[in-house]
């Protein structure tokens, strides 16, 4: 095939623990027709690659450092600009992640080539021209861009969009293995304090319970985290509630928050502010549980239940469990 | 300590907006401070508090209106404002911005920059590592805390990550930093505060002031390039489901596990 297309994608990982992210990326871009490459960065060689071939990796590089341990842009960006001249990728795909976002705007800028953050479509056209859809004020409306001038392209694409799993147990791939060696090894590497809790992220969750003032007191999330509980879902919240101290702001919705895209999405006790529904109307299927049969959240739902949030939760709670057997 | 604050002016967060053509509009709301930027004025100014030595300058590129937003930022206790005015501003890619900005914080001392961590109308987040990578200083983005040492030459920074958040300690000054909800309450400003800034000079360059390179406004020059706006497909209109409470439930659960398969 000729001028294919060289598309690298950045592995996003914990320790070895790969980010589902990451297979979306992956998917998104074997859809493309181009030689797919990811790119993973390690402290150790002994990994394994297969999960990344099956969800579309033609290519799998591997580059150890001792600092690949823990994610620093400084070192990711050091160790992929290496690789990019070897490779030469028309465009590099990343997770739009916090560290997705920053490291694809350093690189970009350091080489001075086309960025987009944050997409949830990617296409190549018949002319060759990439181009990408961002929501933009937290997706109150779309943009579609084109990326111009000198490449490779850095796009990052946003968690749970890309998700129509095109896995293949069959598919063959390479591994290559390299070290990467860093001009100087920076001292900050000895610096760092991580803490990862066992919440899952708001931005990652297939489904999310989420609770407004209608909730009446911080206590009463315990029923929404039991509802989540039973449903594998992460527990987010409106501003007010944030803003009154009753939940953390990483688990804030909207514009002043974050955006989330989930196959289900239980708003409760939550009116609807347009900030909010920004952050959250690209959800698949939204459930709306409110006393007051006006509030805009109903003009977005799929399904409504008007009635008293505090009562309705348990017996979903309840309902659920029997059905799952739990 | 010699302080940079880059700000930008968005509409208000409560505006609801429509496209006319190329451009979002949305008659009648107001245009505010970037909601991530005033954590970084904040942060600014609750080091002055510790440091009444130090100087503020606020930042920003934009047409006439941004002095608005400027005298907001000098008004909460902000020392100076810089106001880049540039005709072409609303049709500029990030990288064309993030050099502006640079020209005009290269152009003198300072020993930390604070941005926010994206602005609410493009949330790019580009703007801050951007400037970062031009200026030639470590920065650290999505920032919760900033605790500096006694000698105020480093800070302990932390920030949000998926799922947690990560610490970098001992980072010599200096940096810039995107700050994130969480690292502060910004203050509204006082009536002294609001008289004071009165007083303030607010500056204004262009880009010949600043030595910019006429390539960088030339929009063939652009690396990201909007085709087409529009607004997100409208939702199908829903279904309120009726009954007691016990039944409600039910349905609704057998709804989402059968017909939605989400379970």
């Amino acid at each position: 095939m000729e001028n294919k297309f060289i598309i690298g994608v950045v592995v996003e990982h914990d320790h070895g623990e790969i980010k589902p992210v990451t297979y979306e990326i992956l998917n998104a871009a074997s859809g493309l027709s181009g030689l797919v490459i990811a790119y993973y960065f390690s402290e150790i060689q002994d990994i394994d690659t297969k999960k990344l071939i099956d969800n579309g990796a033609n290519e799998v590089k591997v580059f150890t450092n001792p600092t690949f341990g823990e994610y620093f842009h400084e070192t990711y960006a050091a160790g992929l600009l290496v690789e990019i001249q070897k490779s030469q990728p028309d465009m590099v795909l990343l997770s739009s992640s916090n560290n997705g976002k920053e490291l694809s705007a350093e690189i970009a800028t350091r080489m001075q080539v086309g960025l987009a953050t944050d997409c949830v479509d990617l296409q190549i056209d018949d002319n060759g021209d990439v181009l990408v859809k961002r929501p933009i004020f937290s997706g109150k409306a779309f943009a579609l861009c084109k990326l111009k001038g000198t490449k490779p392209y850095f796009i990052t694409l946003r968690p749970n969009v890309f998700r129509d799993e095109k896995l293949e147990n069959t598919r063959s791939g390479i591994v290559k293995k390299d070290q990467i060696t860093l001009p100087n090894v920076p001292q900050f590497v000895d610096n760092l304090v991580r803490e990862v809790g066992a919440d899952l992220d708001i931005t990652e969750a297939r489904i999310i319970v989420s609770g407004g003032l209608g909730m009446q007191n911080p206590e009463n999330f315990k029923l929404l985290e039991d509802l989540a509980g039973v449903l594998g879902a992460a527990v987010a919240a409106s501003r007010p509630v944030v803003d009154n101290g009753w939940q953390e702001y990483t688990r804030q919705v909207g514009q002043t928050g974050r955006t989330v895209s989930p196959d289900l999405y239980i708003a409760c006790g939550i009116s609807g502010a347009v900030q909010h529904l920004a952050g959250m109307s690209s959800s698949r299927c939204i459930v709306a549980i409110n006393s007051d049969p006006h509030a805009p959240i109903f003009s977005i739902a799929d399904y409504g239940i008007v009635g008293d949030t505090l009562k309705i939760v348990p017996l979903l709670t309840q309902e659920f469990k029997n059905i799952l057997g739990c | 300590m010699k302080i940079i604050v880059c700000i930008k002016q968005v509409l208000d967060t409560a505006a609801k907006i429509e496209i006319q053509g190329e451009n979002i509009v949305s008659p009648g709301s107001s245009l505010i401070m970037n909601p991530y930027d005033e954590f970084a004025v904040e942060e600014a100014v609750c080091i002055k508090d510790r440091i009444p030595e130090s100087e503020i300058t606020v930042i920003s590129v934009g047409p006439d209106t941004v002095k608005e937003t400027l005298k907001r930022a000098l008004a909460m206790g902000a020392d100076h404002a810089i106001h880049i005015s540039e005709p072409l501003y609303p049709k500029l890619d990030h990288f064309q911005v993030a050099n502006i900005l640079f020209k005009a914080i290269a152009k003198g001392p300072f020993d930390l920059v604070l941005c926010g961590r994206q602005a609410v109308d493009d949330d790019m987040a580009q703007i801050g590592p951007a400037l970062a990578v031009n200026l030639g200083i470590p920065f650290v983005t999505v920032v919760t805390k900033i605790q500096f040492a006694d000698d105020f030459k480093t800070a302990d920074i932390t920030r949000q990550i998926e799922g947690g958040r990560e610490t970098r300690k001992n980072m010599l000054l200096p940096f810039l930093v995107t700050c994130q909800k969480g690292l502060n309450n910004p203050r509204l400003p006082s009536l002294k505060g609001i008289m004071a800034a009165k007083k303030k000079v607010i500056q204004t360059f262009n880009a010949i002031d600043l030595d910019i390179d006429a390539n960088n406004f030339d929009p063939k020059n652009k690396k990201l390039e909007t085709v087409k706006l529009s607004l997100p497909p409208e939702r199908k209109k829903g279904i309120i489901l009726e009954g007691l409470d016990e039944e409600i439930a039910k349905q609704l659960v057998k709804i989402i596990r059968e017909e939605k398969k989400i379970i």
